[in-house]
């Protein structure tokens, strides 16, 4: 399964730096995304301080989704569903593969809007150790549940506007516990962050499996 | 000997459509075998079914000795198919294409670089992205991955589309080298001339049934009728007579 994971996410991370699109498409309108709660919020500074954290991490979902949709759409495209199919790949793998791929896309991402927030809602970083894990913990399981949710609607003419749909209202906790833990690890009370680390760790687990258990029906299926 | 495929009586569906209403087929090992056809007789679904890819609800369908009906998994690591669509990768190279294909199915790096040079993929096409190729070399990348699989079974619908002359004959010549190493060809064309030229038997479909099995043209001597240089199957049906009509 590993062997297969690997061959995937290499597949699919060659393919993101070839096509360019998560950095001249993805990587802009997020932090686009960002400049416009600026704009919206501005005349509080305040305000855009305390709810950085929050506009952070949607803007980590819009990018996601994104992200997400382009992953799907690597699988759709001219007859390589049927192939992958027939390469006798573990789909286990290829959804580990996927989902590991749009992780490294998303911790860019995450890195690139970390630096726009510091220098565009002047927040000061602090909390490193609880900002990094739950920061991983909560990619991961965007990354899962997104290429979850990318697979059930594949084959569907509709899905590129029925994943934002299905997909928002499921990471709804995931925003919440990352929001909270960058909350409490930018106030300097790190103790009150580590209960939603530990909730985004356990989305995240529970998403993996599931993902790479229900994969090779979800293949088999659309 | 087991047929390589076998199917008696195959119903699949594809959703409630019955796309195969009753197929009978037997293919040796060994042989190439051309289904005909008009559009919608169910060629296209008959190589799909033998791939594992479209379920088969009704009837008998074994390939290379899986039950398909049981479970049509096992049987695709062991199938090539070449289908309309190419199964590539538009923002990878045809290198970067033919590497995850081959890799996929295990196969060795030096056959990877053998499968691109027996179709032609020289060293400076290689690494042009397959967005950017003609129709006939995003054919001949499909091919040459599945050449990297090493298929025992060939499944190939409408293979000589999109590839100028010289390319046709070299894939007419790789049918009939796998052939000599023990792999099956079953091949669906609208290219008669060609394909009949190729086939050692040739099976008549309609409306998803098969109509009659013809046996190699009598007219045609076996070095005219094997331009791909194809050996004699090791058993063929029907034997003797030149058509014959399914009841």
């Amino acid at each position: 399964m590993w062997r297969d994971a690997a061959l995937v996410a290499g597949r699919d991370l060659r393919i993101e730096v070839r096509s360019r699109v998560t950095t001249n498409q993805v990587a802009p309108f997020s932090v686009l995304v960002l400049i416009l709660f600026a704009f919206a919020l501005d005349p509080d500074r305040q305000l855009l301080e305390r709810l950085a954290s929050g506009l952070y991490w949607t803007a980590v979902l819009f990018a996601a989704l994104l992200a997400i949709s382009r992953s799907a759409a690597i699988d759709e495209t001219d007859g390589v569903r049927d192939a992958l199919r027939l390469s006798g790949l573990d789909p286990a793998g290829v959804f580990v593969g996927k989902a590991a791929a749009v992780a490294v896309v998303l911790f860019a991402l995450e890195v690139l809007l970390g630096v726009g927030v510091v220098v565009l809602y002047g927040v000061e970083p602090a909390g490193a150790g609880l900002v990094v894990l739950a920061g991983v913990a909560a990619t991961v399981a965007v990354a899962a549940t997104g290429t979850l949710y990318g697979a059930l609607v594949s084959g569907l003419r509709v899905r590129e506007t029925l994943l934002p749909l299905l997909l928002l209202p499921v990471l709804a906790p995931v925003l919440i516990g990352a929001t909270r833990a960058f909350e409490a690890a930018l106030a300097g009370v790190p103790a009150d962050g580590w209960p939603w680390c530990g909730l985004l760790a356990g989305i995240a687990v529970l998403y993996s499996v599931a993902g790479a258990l229900a994969y090779g029906t979800l293949l088999e299926g659309s | 000997m087991e047929p390589v495929v076998h199917l008696r009586a195959a119903v699949a569906l594809l959703g409630r459509f019955p796309a195969l209403a009753g197929i009978d087929l037997d293919v040796s090992r060994g042989e190439i075998v051309l289904l005909r056809g008009p559009n919608g007789a169910g060629k296209t679904t008959v190589l799909r079914a033998c791939a594992g890819l479209v379920p088969v609800v009704r009837g008998e369908a074994i390939v290379l000795g899986h039950d398909l009906r049981r479970d049509p998994r096992p049987v695709r690591r062991h199938v090539g198919l070449l289908g309309h669509a190419t199964g590539l990768f538009e923002d990878l190279t045809v290198a970067d294409n033919v590497r995850f294909w081959g890799r996929a199915c295990g196969a060795d790096p030096g056959d990877l670089a053998a499968a691109m040079d027996l179709v032609g993929l020289d060293g400076r096409l290689r690494d042009v992205s397959v967005g950017r190729l003609s129709a006939g070399q995003r054919r001949r990348t499909s091919l040459a991955c599945l050449l990297a699989r090493r298929p025992e079974l060939w499944l190939l619908d409408e293979p000589h589309a999109g590839l100028d002359h010289t390319t046709r004959d070299q894939l007419d010549l790789l049918m009939g080298r796998a052939v000599r190493q023990g792999a099956t060809v079953l091949l669906a064309s609208h290219e008669l001339d060609r394909a009949e030229s190729l086939a050692h038997r040739v099976v008549e479909l309609a409306g998803g049934t098969t109509i009659a099995h013809t046996a190699p043209d009598a007219r045609r001597s076996p070095s005219e009728r094997s331009r791909s240089g194809a050996p004699e199957p090791e058993a063929s049906a029907p034997s003797s007579a030149e058509v014959t009509h399914v009841a």
